[in-house]
């Protein structure tokens, strides 16, 4: 009781010292963007309310969304799933960083075969996707499942019909492990579908693969997870079949490269490792390095801050996946060293941190 | 007399009241033009990009939209926009039209209310609940059952086999056209009902005097002398049909293809924009989005003009004949 009464106190008391640190007294921060990050932004945000007595307004209208949003200066930061381009970010004077990650996983409607069963590698996953395969009893797929039986029913590909950073990162992948993808299709976050239904969002992929016997699509790990959809196992760069975990989109992104990419403009896709799942992404955090308002800037990485280092186990309750401390260190150097206020002086120094 | 009252009070002016009246309603009047036109201007000039890029024509022919590329074509969503709405009168019309006659001329006096407002409350449902029902309970049921059926008979047919043609997944063109014609059945019939209410009775009566059959009297009584009315039922459908957005979004598949059978998925106008809006990223996507607004809009402008030109035409024989 009386360590409850600390506590309170001592929160408080940070929730006033920070109020007096930044004169405005930001009392409610604002973005927009990734319909993906949603749910562990919502939960940080009650959090983090908790805490501080901050409020997070974040609205998830999609990545694309975001963008225009932090772009027009109506929000103070935007979310996306896919990276912005660097030439694009210079352009409008934003830097952008990844925040939380997760995986993007291929479901399947075959009855009889359960989640984990059936064995695909990035080459057969893009030909089907392409609409070339197309029989479930196909000689290459019964190649990569020795002992499953599996029917000859026709394959219906299901894809996003909304744009998506989830089909940003899918595709990024079919792109890296089928030349011909890449030339006929292409990445983004909508592309012209070469076979297939569209569903709009998530849930609505995951409708029509859960409707359609011998359908296959592409969510989110977490949707998933929450709604038992069959999973495949995947193939990575190391030759590996996979399964789609936790740890193994951490796999993914301790092997990533993070030093090397200009402005984090890093697709977590068929990344080495021998554990590492190939279609792993980040939704990345973008702000305006130059801050018109530097107390609601500084209000925004203070939030980003606490998740980095309060957040983890919220993220893995939800089945998201955290950065790596060496990426957080990274990023908080960026913050110090990128974001300046109208007169030049740094937004982000390391005292700002708690 | 009552001529130089009139004229003597246009000059001195109306009582306060009748002015009042007078400007509100105008301004009412004239505020729809202007905003009909402003939203037109505003139309225009978002697509200006895209019909820059591809000509008006050449973005109405072009059957590619490749979002990767940028390289955008309204037609295939034009074509699903026109094809689902045919289908939709195609099999609303006579329904409705039997439901209005039924309702007005043969139902007993104690059926006549609870079965209109049944479907007066079936047009008060939200259609993103007939979206929902269309996909978890209609598709399923359509793939099962009676789409293997269509195949195998229509399908049998030539030339016109060729429509009905398609995956079993219950996710099409053709799925689309009936959930619309289940939404603008209650719209269509409720007016219809309505303005057969309108027709005297001394007219039916003595039309049955005559020795005249409940047919015949509907035919050459009722529907005549409505047929203005009756038009407009249709045309009110038919622009819900056009502009429906989240019921077709639910079942059309959403796929930018072009296919002569009519179960394959596909997509319209509406759902195109409703679906790739929020992250359309890049000047010319976002033009071509709002420029498939401008075309919906052209065509429903195009569609109801024919619609007016037609009745002024029907009333002008009409008299002729008489």
């Amino acid at each position: 009781m009386i360590r409850k009464i600390v506590h309170a106190g001592a929160a408080l008391a940070l929730s006033l010292g920070m109020a007096a640190a930044s004169q405005a007294g930001v009392k409610q921060i604002n973005g927009a963007g990734s319909t993906f990050a949603y749910p562990i932004f919502a939960k940080w945000a009650e959090a983090y309310h908790k805490a501080t007595g901050v409020r997070l307004n974040y609205q998830s209208i999609g990545s694309g969304g975001g963008i225009k949003q932090i772009k027009k200066k109506t929000v103070d930061f935007g979310a996306s799933d896919a990276p912005m381009k660097p030439e694009a970010l210079e352009k409008h004077g934003m830097i952008q960083w990844p925040q939380v990650m997760g995986g993007v996983v291929p479901v399947v409607n075959l009855p009889g075969i359960q989640s984990g069963r059936l064995r695909l590698d990035g080459a057969t996953l893009a030909d089907i996707f392409l609409g070339k395969i197309r029989k479930w009893n196909d000689a290459r797929i019964v190649a990569l499942n020795p002992g499953l039986k599996l029917p000859g029913r026709r394959i219906t590909v299901v894809h996003r019909s909304d744009g998506s950073g989830t089909t940003f990162i899918f595709t990024s992948y079919l792109s890296k492990v089928s030349p011909l993808w890449k030339q006929k299709v292409g990445v983004a976050k909508a592309v012209s579908w070469p076979s297939g239904v569209g569903g709009k969002g998530n849930e609505g992929v995951a409708a029509y693969v859960k409707r359609i016997k011998g359908g296959i699509g592409y969510v989110e790990y977490a949707y998933a997870l929450q709604n038992k959809m069959t999973y495949t196992l995947l193939k990575n760069r190391a030759g590996n079949f996979v399964a789609p975990t936790s740890a193994n989109f951490q796999a993914a992104a301790a092997g990533a490269e993070w030093g090397k990419a200009r402005h984090y403009y890093l697709v977590l896709t068929d990344q080495p490792g021998d554990e590492a799942w190939p279609i792993t992404g980040a939704t990345f955090v973008i702000v305006h390095a130059r801050a018109d308002h530097p107390e609601r800037t500084a209000a925004v990485l203070r939030f980003f801050d606490w998740a980095f280092h309060h957040g983890r186990k919220m993220a893995d309750e939800l089945d998201y996946v955290a950065m790596p401390d060496k990426v957080v260190e990274m990023v908080e150097k960026s913050w110090a060293g990128e974001i300046r206020a109208a007169d030049g002086s740094p937004v982000w120094s390391q005292q700002e941190k708690e | 007399m009552s001529k130089e009252i009139t004229t003597k009070r246009a000059s001195s002016g109306f009582p306060l009241g009748d002015l009042l009246l007078i400007g509100s309603t105008r301004l009412a009047a004239v505020g729809v033009l202007l905003v009909l036109g402003a939203i037109l201007v505003m139309l225009y000039r978002g697509a200006l990009p895209a019909l820059e890029k591809f000509g008006f024509w050449g973005f109405v022919s072009g059957s590619e939209w490749n979002p990767v590329t940028e390289v955008f074509g309204g037609l295939s969503p034009m074509v699903g926009t026109l094809v689902s709405s045919l289908i939709a009168l195609v099999i609303g019309l006579p329904i409705s039209f039997g439901i209005a006659i039924f309702i007005t001329e043969m139902a007993p006096p104690w059926l006549k209310r609870p079965v209109g407002t049944a479907i007066e409350l079936l047009a008060a449902i939200p259609s993103i609940i007939y979206g929902m029902w269309g996909l978890f309970v209609f598709a399923p049921f359509f793939a099962d059952n009676i789409q293997p059926w269509l195949t195998d008979t229509l399908g049998e047919l030539p030339v016109v086999g060729e429509l009905f043609q398609g995956p079993p997944l219950g996710i099409s063109v053709f799925t689309a056209g009936i959930i619309l014609a289940i939404m603008i059945i209650p719209f269509i019939s409720s007016v219809m009902r309505d303005v057969f209410e309108t027709v005297p009775n001394e007219l039916r009566e003595s039309a049955f005097g005559l020795g005249s059959t409940t047919w015949e009297v509907v035919w050459n009584i009722v529907l005549p002398m409505t047929r203005a009315g009756v038009m407009g039922g249709v045309m009110l459908g038919l622009g819900r049909a056009l502009g429906e957005t989240m019921a077709v979004t639910f079942v059309i598949g959403n796929a930018h293809e072009l296919h002569w059978a009519l179960f394959e998925p596909g997509n319209s106008i509406a759902s195109t924009i409703a679906n790739e809006f929020t992250e359309a990223d890049g000047e010319v996507y976002t033009a071509a989005l709002i420029a498939l607004g401008l075309l919906l809009f052209l065509i429903t402008f195009i569609i109801l003009a024919l619609a007016k030109l037609m009745l002024v035409r029907m009333t002008k024989n009409e008299g002729q004949r008489s």
